[in-house]
């Protein structure tokens, strides 16, 4: 298939960031109000300079009323849209296309979500009317099934498995403690992360990242525009979506030990950034960590590690925000929290603030010692039938790109 | 037509021990103990249940279903049509409810004899925590085959009738329990009708009680039941158990359960006597014809007896039960399942039939378009529902909405290819391994604005079989 991508015509110039969690002090408005306020006052902006938006929410509210009513936009095209838990990632790629078209000069990418409200624990999600036959599973225990299906396929002992996992929501909520917007800002203990009461399968409550409200939102710009916003924008290197067939409940050969769609999105975006080798050339990586096995199978599908090692390499410390190729330095969707609509928003803005050298007590060694591009991944389904977002920025301009 | 050709029972695997309600009362229970269908499992499962048995032994399609019960899902729309869908049979195959007491059972049979086709009778039965009535009464259905002479295993020689209007028990509509009057004045009241519809059944059979091999007794009236044991004349030797102390009696199926357990025993040309006691009496006179080797019913009923080895406490057969509500997950409750897209997918739901590719590639839930060849409409439907298959992964959910938590779910990869992930149902989630075999059962998955969401899960092969299972 085609994937020409867009690499260095399209710039981040200006992001904001609520602080993600139990928002009883704020409605979808207050959320999309600061984070919006936020993205333009970075950019030198004001709201009415922005020509396009491009707002994601699951559920949070339907059209483009959800961020024109609340702004007091006047009369500007506003788009609405929804692809599960990579929402936010959606409306960032749909407003990076309207740029590098050249239909409009400056665009908002925004997300958000009111998950807390409802009063329920875990994600709920509206199905449309239907015979009954779904299979009843929770998020949780969709992903949970990796975990028997992983040790099985690479024999790795229950007990290993465990301390894995347990490594992952360690480092996450260990990122996380220094990240003044995350919803959980506390180290957890590895005894604690592990003799936690079960929610599926072996996941326990700290193996599932934190149900959250939050809005994030990013200001884009032709790349050759980008300096006169900021001195440091980030340039979009690549950018890819796909929406899987829905292979893994239906095709025996699944094994659940792999995302199909994020391989798929992986490669496109690395050969439109043109990167081989992504351990070594990425600075970092915020990925989709919605429960912990999700996060060791990332590690192999985007190419960090190599097939049935991902594990041995969570282990020994190489995504650790000190090791070698740091993956949720802000603590990801475990600790800071999963506003569905403005996940993949929020996982730019980390990338934001590290490459530029803002990110404070949890600034990576990686960009210091020279590496200019951070990776985003995002997905939104159950294991083997999902739709998967892969980006690329870069601080710098490609030379001959 | 008048000839039975097959017979297939179900009790539930479920097991209350009596000694529990004792204990947890401080009175009623008592010894022994009583089957207990599962939280997803009604009187429509079990007859699906009974019916597959049945049916997937004998070579035979029913030209009707004849569902009789006391204990309807619904009333009026058809329950008996659920399972005509479950077994795939075709709109031409007849589908009724005969429902209300009993009685309804031999009614269902005698509209089976005379028409052809299969009755099915099938019961939950319920009592108010403590009564005599919860401890002695049980769950199960069974499967009545009717046919050709020619494949009889046994002929009905004789059946007679004697009707009575007087108030032995009753259920006021929407009332969960039924009231019984002095257990003395049932007894003598039965008395008449018991001795009238014997002695009429036993001349126009051209017999004595002396003739008769098996004797079967039953009825929810414990003291006229006793009653007519003691005087009809009756060989004790040739008294057919009546499974109260390990089933409990199961209302409008009991007299079938203990009917099946007779012929898994029965020689060519003994008689069997049925003598059922409900507002009045019904007697059956059968002869076991030659054929009764080769038609015994594959499971016979001790075995579908002694394979009920998964305790349920009393507490949680309290929940299942509706008696003790029970703190759900913070979760919304499921969607009632819609009507036109139930329709629509009616032979998945129901039926649990999936669709091939043309290179043979199984799509579950049947789909128009091919995952591997991305061929439209070049399906062909797949019959699951006989199929055995293996867990590929799994995973005990804590969180998700169920009428007994935890939810147990496996990816399941059938024989002969096919994948589905599905709820598992008894099953003991511990003992769980990649791998396992697994059949699928016809259950409810909840109820929803008064409808019930029927569909198929899966349970391992072995859990009929194993011992000592332990539930939770």
């Amino acid at each position: 298939m085609t994937s020409n991508g867009i690499r260095d015509k399209v710039a981040i110039v200006g992001m904001g960031c609520t602080r993600f969690g139990e928002r009883w002090d704020a409605g979808v408005d207050d959320m999309l109000i600061e984070s919006s306020t936020a993205a333009v006052d970075s950019a030198g902006l004001k709201l009415g300079d922005v020509d396009a938006f491009w707002l994601g929410t699951m559920g949070s509210g339907v059209s483009g009323l959800t961020l024109s009513r609340p702004l007091k936009l006047g009369y500007k095209p506003v788009s609405r849209l929804e692809n599960m838990c990579a929402t936010g990632s959606d409306a960032f790629r749909n407003a990076a296309y309207a740029v590098a078209s050249g239909a409009f000069d400056a665009v908002m990418a925004i997300g958000v979500e009111k998950l807390k409200d409802s009063g329920y624990s875990g994600l709920v999600v509206s199905t449309p009317a239907g015979d009954g036959t779904a299979p009843p599973l929770t998020a949780p225990a969709m992903f949970s099934l990796l975990d028997p299906a992983y040790r099985a396929k690479y024999g790795v002992s229950e007990q290993d498995m465990r301390e894995v996992l347990t490594r992952i929501a360690w480092k996450n909520h260990r990122n996380g403690a220094l990240n003044p917007r995350a919803q959980f800002r506390k180290e957890i203990a590895p005894e604690t992360i592990t003799q936690a009461t079960k929610i599926a399968g072996n996941l326990g409550v700290f193996d599932c990242s934190g149900v959250a409200d939050g809005s994030a939102a990013a200001i884009l710009v032709r790349a050759e525009d980008a300096y006169k916003y900021t001195d440091k924008p980030l340039f979009l290197k690549a950018v890819s979506l796909v929406a899987g067939p829905g292979r893994g409940p239906l095709d025996p050969s699944y094994d659940y030990t792999s995302f199909d769609e994020v391989t798929w999105s992986a490669r496109q975006a690395y050969q439109q950034a043109g990167i081989t080798d992504p351990r070594a050339e990425i600075a970092m990586a915020e990925v989709h960590d919605c429960f912990t096995p999700t996060e060791l199978v990332l590690m192999e599908d985007l190419g960090f590690s190599q097939r049935g090692s991902g594990w041995k390499d969570v282990l020994s410390g190489a995504f650790d925000r000190d090791g070698e190729l740091p993956v949720n330095p802000d603590g990801g969707l475990k600790s800071f929290g999963h506003p569905i609509g403005a996940s993949g928003l929020r996982m730019l803005f980390e990338c934001w603030l590290q490459l530029r050298g803002e990110a404070g007590e949890r600034q990576i060694a990686t960009v210091a010692s020279g590496r200019t591009k951070a990776l985003t991944q995002n997905l939104g389904g159950q294991p083997g039938a999902c739709v998967s977002f892969v980006s690329i920025v870069g601080s710098e301009l490609d030379p001959g790109a | 037509m008048n000839s039975l050709i097959g017979y297939a029972a179900y009790v539930p695997a479920g097991r209350l021990a009596r000694q529990a309600i004792t204990q947890a009362l401080g009175f009623g229970g008592g010894g022994g103990t009583r089957a207990v269908a599962a939280y997803d499992e009604d009187s429509t499962t079990l007859a699906v249940e009974a019916a597959r048995r049945a049916l997937n032994q004998y070579d035979y399609t029913p030209t009707g279903i004849w569902l009789a019960t006391t204990t309807p899902p619904y009333l009026d729309k058809t329950n008996a049509t659920a399972v005509h869908a479950a077994l795939n049979l075709g709109p031409d195959v007849a589908a009724a409810d005969v429902i209300g007491s009993v009685r309804s059972g031999l009614a269902a049979v005698e509209a089976a004899a005379a028409l052809g086709g299969m009755a099915v009778l099938t019961d939950l039965r319920d009592g108010v925590p403590g009564s005599n009535e919860e401890a002695t009464a049980g769950d199960g259905a069974v499967a009545l085959l009717f046919g050709n002479d020619e494949e009889a295993i046994a002929v009905r020689l004789a059946s007679s009738t004697s009707t009575g209007e007087f108030l032995d028990r009753w259920r006021v509509p929407g009332e969960r329990h039924s009231q019984v009057w002095e257990e003395r004045f049932g007894e003598i009241a039965y008395a008449e009708h018991v001795t009238s519809a014997w002695h009429r059944a036993l001349e126009a059979a051209g017999l004595t009680a002396g003739d008769l091999d098996h004797v079967v007794v039953t009825g929810l009236h414990t003291r006229g039941t006793a009653h007519a044991v003691r005087s009809l004349g009756i060989d004790p030797a040739t008294l057919v158990p009546n499974r109260i102390d390990s089933v409990g009696n199961t209302g409008t199926s009991h007299w079938a359960l203990m009917f099946a357990d007779a012929l898994d025993r029965a020689r060519p040309q003994e008689i069997i006597a049925v003598v059922t006691l409900s507002d009045g009496c019904h007697v059956q006179l059968w002869r076991v014809t030659a054929d009764i080797g080769r038609g015994r019913a594959a499971l016979p009923v001790q075995d579908t007896i002694s394979s009920g080895s998964r305790h349920v406490d009393y507490p949680r057969f309290l929940s299942w039960r509706g008696y003790l509500a029970r703190e759900s997950p913070r979760r919304p409750e499921p969607e009632r399942p819609a009507a036109p897209p139930s329709r629509r997918m009616a032979g998945w739901k129901y039926g649990f039939n999936a669709s091939a590719d043309e290179s043979g590639f199984v799509h579950m839930p049947p789909a128009r378009v091919s995952l591997h060849t991305g061929s439209i409409d070049a399906m062909t439907p797949v019959s699951m529902a006989g199929r055995q298959g293996r867990i590929a992964t799994f995973t005990v959910d804590r969180l998700a909405y169920s009428m007994s938590p935890p939810v147990v779910a496996a990816v399941i990869d059938f024989e002969g290819g096919g994948r589905f992930p599905c709820e598992l149902t008894d099953v003991d989630a511990e003992s769980l391994a990649i791998g396992d075999t697994v059949e699928m059962t016809f259950r409810r998955l909840y109820s929803q604005g008064g409808v019930h969401n029927y569909f198929w899960k899966a349970r391992p092969v072995a859990a009929e079989t194993a011992k000592g299972g332990a539930q939770r």
